[in-house]
């Protein structure tokens, strides 16, 4: 036994992948090592484009028709598999890798049962009978905790929810009882509460079957969770590879160091740290630099780094790093850079003032036609009851899961979507109106910033254009400096008056979110509202986002509203937050109070599901039964009653919940009284201080 | 500093944008099909804007001694039933032909993109209405509204413009709608909203320009439709009046003596046919080399 456990399943030798492109071969993985043992869990982290999930179709040959294997070996249980033919490849490997993909929708066959899609694999694979496979694939369904398999084997794809069809492509997965199990990303699509349920299960089935598991991520705080060894791609290149442990407590490579400074750590928030965002962006595969590829955004960069590519060699046992550098690295306390102030200014506000947007009761309902011809409109309660409130120089944080109605308030606000009813005021003017009935100082003073780097700009015109004409349209500055007051607002968002003429296309992901924030502060607003603004960067890119907007609202003053779904990024960013679920808010308050109890059932459960970057957080585990229930029919009383770990019984169905006051403007919406809830323990505890 | 950044800052603006220009002009000449379809429309632009020079005789000028003659050296095409040189018609009618076309499916993109971005972006009531009338006007067979509408006001230059124009929109009209629904839904757009910009704003300067390429290729296309269109109309009578050169009608006159001179028949067919098929290969080459680099 012992001996199998040493004998890795999968050994990845030197292995160096390039894709045909019109300009000639480019390299985008070089020189990538490493093992998996039966039973162990091998994370791999990196930014987008780093390649990652280049490895992962290396392994499974599925390359595409312009990528191949340059070098290397890639030996699984023992055998080759580069440089085989399909028959080859489809004999040594058979069905004993499987893979699991961020997309579950595209995995599944949407005109097929679940039932005939997840036997087929047993019918054509172990040539089973039909009606032992089906019993087979129930047990399995069971073993991935779906709620009532034999009614989701007769279901098609589109039935289930997210999770629940990542569950099924897991449990496909297994089906074959596989010795690799390649998941790339698998989570990232899901909500926090889904995620940490999904994470549970690989834990589990790994320790139950045995598997190796390669698993695949960009997000470090489920790849602490998951992982046992963790390796940290950059460009192209395994830039350091050791356990869990060593590479987030003890990191050796100034890549793995930064990567772990530009996320928020437990607890951290604005006033008291800053988040440092590594300099420059990643060089292109074309045009790689000479040295170590890193070296260019290096703290530490010495002129021997620019001499020659260091290799991957061990710095310590079992820690293996990529580094000339690695045990220097490791030693020396990392010094900030002293261009970037250590503490920002943090915008302070008046509590006696009158608040800058303030919204009581506020509702939001859509109608969706009936499904019966003839029938009745369907209500959909988007939003329903929700108050929340500003106050200027402040920001708020609205938190809760996809579906909860965060976005259609934030929409509502902006004049957007027509409200159905209750109050909002907005530096003491009515807003509940669209936007075409308000006035140009309102419309001014509330602009937004858009999630999606991609769609945040306008493809067809320069970035100048585009900064320029709210500039013109708010008439800030006279015509012939607008042009002058556009570089000042490149420059203030670090982006320099060459970016002037760029196309949005020219771009990157985090220049472009610039740029739509410099659009949206260019008349001055008094509130901005924030959809998402990092959540599709990367952790670097967002890191220097992040700060970004601190420095705008330090500067000006500015008020923010900001919505997002990483919890630890909304403590570190918020003065105030507000948990919904549901389209109601189920709790408001301080941010610092939101992360201790009293909590509200619901934000226990969110935070107890949030994975940090730091794999010696001890989390309480609460996991929430079933899925969010449809807003069309929202459940009576309290509507988290059908999910609550802590219901008390009828009343939490029979009525509304009241909102308790737990001091300091902490708001509950709960009927479990305050005492109780301060009762509980605090859900996620650091063991001790970080060197960080 | 990155390399790429590096490389960006040697340019200056003003090379940067002459590059940009070049790149967008340079994927023309990427695929061998829209060069050769390019080559060919160029043919015959060359012709049209040098007539008077390359026509060895008037268009005009008859010649009694020389009726319906095949190919000499006095006449290199022939000549028609009323003496007249074919090629010297050919010539000219290729100055008739390459400016209605372009002229009619300008106006057609014009009225189509205005309704299909009316359609599109107010979505409801207003799209149902615009779009329902559009269907009820493709629902005709084309040749049949071209007949309708030219034996209504007369034939003429302006009129068979006209008639283009409104038998060509509909298709227009669906292509940007199309477009807009999928282009209102950006956040580009939603920042234009909440910014307070009027909505012809939002339509033509915000989502216009993002729909230029489809429509452009469109366009293109649609020319050499208008040409078939023209040279159809010319043939049954209802194109321009005699004598002006016109290929449609050139088929039209010497079907007559299709026995005695079939070259007559021949040569404007050719042209006719050179240039739709020139035509529609720039448009099929450009729209494959752009969607190859999106």
């Amino acid at each position: 036994m012992q001996q199998a456990r040493s004998a890795p399943i999968l050994r990845v030798q030197d292995l160096a992948i390039a894709y045909e492109t019109r300009k000639g071969d480019v390299a985008a993985v070089r020189n990538v090592s490493f093992e998996i043992r039966r039973g162990e869990t091998l994370g791999i982290v990196g930014e987008s484009g780093c390649g990652k999930s280049t490895v992962a179709f290396g392994i499974v040959n599925f390359l595409g028709r312009n990528g191949r294997i340059t070098n290397g070996r890639i030996i699984f249980q023992g055998q080759d598999l580069v440089g085989r033919s399909e028959e080859e490849l489809r004999r040594l490997r058979g069905d004993r890798i499987a893979m699991v993909y961020q997309d579950p929708m595209q995995a599944l066959n949407p005109s097929l049962r679940i039932g005939e899609q997840l036997s087929e694999v047993l019918v054509v694979h172990r040539g089973m009978k039909r009606k032992e496979a089906e019993d087979r694939c129930i047990q399995m369904l069971q073993r991935v905790y779906m709620p009532d398999p034999a009614n989701v084997m007769r279901r098609y794809p589109h039935q289930l929810s997210g999770g629940q069809q990542q569950r099924v492509v897991i449990a496909m997965a297994l089906l074959n009882d596989p010795a690799l199990l390649i998941m790339d990303e698998p989570t990232t699509a899901l909500d926090v509460t889904v995620e940490a349920a999904v994470l549970d299960l690989v834990e589990e089935l790994q320790k139950d079957f045995d598997t190796a598991i390669m698993y695949i991520s960009h997000n470090l705080g489920v790849i602490a969770r998951v992982s046992d060894r963790v390796g940290v791609m950059y460009a192209g290149e395994l830039v350091e590879r050791a356990s869990v442990e060593e590479v987030f407590l003890r990191p050796h490579h100034p890549y793995t160091q930064g990567l772990m400074r530009c996320v928020p750590r437990l607890g951290m928030d604005k006033a008291s740290s800053y988040l440092y965002p590594i300099k420059g962006r990643v060089p292109p595969p074309d045009h790689l630099p000479p040295g170590c590829i890193f070296e260019p955004r290096c703290p530490y960069a010495r002129p021997e780094c620019c001499q020659s590519r260091p290799e991957l060699r061990q710095v310590a046992d079992g820690h293996w790093a990529r580094c000339l550098f690695a045990e220097e690295v490791a030693q020396s306390a990392w010094a900030p850079p002293e261009e970037v102030p250590v503490r920002l200014p943090v915008a302070q506000a008046t509590a006696d003032e009158k608040p800058l947007l303030r919204v009581r009761n506020a509702r939001t309902y859509y109608e969706v036609p009936s499904r019966q011809i003839m029938g009745r409109k369907q209500v959909v309660k988007a939003v329903d009851g929700v108050s929340v409130e500003v106050r200027r120089g402040q920001t708020l944080g609205i938190v809760g899961e996809s579906g909860c109605g965060k976005t259609t308030l934030v929409k509502t606000i902006v004049g957007m979507e027509k409200p159905t009813g209750g109050e909002f005021e907005f530096m003491g003017v009515d807003i509940s109106v669209p936007v075409a009935q308000r006035s140009v100082e309102v419309i001014r003073n509330l602009q937004m910033v858009f999630q999606n780097p991609d769609s945040t700009l306008n493809p067809s015109f320069s970035v100048g254009q585009q900064i320029a004409w709210p500039l013109r349209r708010f008439r800030k500055v006279p015509r012939n400096q607008v042009r002058a007051e556009v570089v000042r607002l490149l420059e203030m968002m670090k982006l320099g008056e060459r970016y002037y003429d760029r196309l949005p296309r020219q771009l990157s992901g985090g220049e472009k979110q610039r740029v739509g924030i410099a659009r949206a502060i260019a008349g001055l607003p008094a509130l901005v509202l924030c959809d998402e603004p990092v959540s599709a960067l990367d952790v670097s890119v967002q890191a220097a986002v992040l700060n970004l907007l601190l420095e705008i609202q330090a500067g000006l003053g500015t008020t923010m509203v900001f919505i997002a779904h990483d919890l630890s990024v909304v403590r570190f960013f918020c003065d105030y937050i507000a948990v919904m679920y549901l389209g109601h808010v189920v709790e408001f308050g301080p941010a610092e109070a939101i992360y201790a109890p009293p909590y509200h059932p619901y934000t226990e459960a969110l935070l107890s599901a949030v994975p940090f970057p730091d794999p010696t957080v001890e989390q309480k585990s609460i996991r929430l039964s079933g899925t969010v229930p449809s807003a069309l029919n929202p459940p009576s009383g309290c509507r988290f009653h059908t999910r609550c770990p802590r219901k008390l019984g009828d009343i939490c169905e029979r009525e509304t919940p009241p909102w308790q006051e737990a001091g300091n403007g902490h708001r509950i919406f709960c009927h479990i009284p305050l005492d109780e809830l301060r009762k509980v323990e605090a859900v996620v505890v650091a063991p001790r201080k970080n060197e960080n | 500093m990155t390399v790429a950044a590096d490389l960006d800052q040697t340019y200056s603006a003003r090379k940067r944008k002459w590059r940009r220009a070049w790149d967008s002009v340079s994927i023309i000449f990427r695929s061998r099909v829209a060069v050769v379809g390019l080559s060919v429309v160029f043919f015959w632009v060359l012709v049209a804007i040098f007539a008077p020079i390359l026509a060895p005789h008037s268009p005009f000028a008859q010649d009694s001694s020389a009726v319906n003659q095949g190919p000499s050296a006095l006449y290199p095409l022939g000549t028609d039933q009323l003496g007249r040189d074919i090629l010297s018609r050919l010539i000219y009618g290729s100055r008739t032909i390459l400016l209605l076309a372009p002229i009619s499916v300008l106006c057609s993109v014009a009225l189509g993109t205005l309704l299909g971005l009316i359609g599109g972006y107010y979505g409801g009531l207003i799209d149902e209405v615009v779009m329902r009338i559009l269907d009820a006007i493709m629902a005709f067979p084309t040749i049949l509204l071209y007949l309708i509408i030219i034996s209504a006001i007369g034939p003429s230059a302006l009129n068979v413009v006209l008639a283009i124009t409104f038998v060509g929109a509909p298709g227009i009209a669906r292509l940007v709608r199309s477009l807009t629904l999928d282009i209102r839904a950006r956040d580009f757009v939603a920042a234009a909203k909440l910014r307070g910009d009027s909505d012809w704003r939002i339509m033509f300067v915000e989502i216009l320009p993002n729909a230029r390429g489809p429509l452009i290729i469109d366009a293109m296309l649609r020319v050499g439709y208008a040409i078939f269109a023209i040279g159809t109309l010319g043939f049954l009578g209802l194109g321009l009046p005699p004598p002006t050169p016109d290929w449609g009608g050139m088929i039209n006159e010497a079907r007559k003596y299709i026995w005695t001179n079939p070259l007559g028949v021949l040569w404007p067919a050719i042209a006719i046919s050179s240039l739709v098929v020139g035509l529609n290969l720039f448009a099929d080459g450009l729209r494959e080399e752009t969607t190859r680099y999106q």
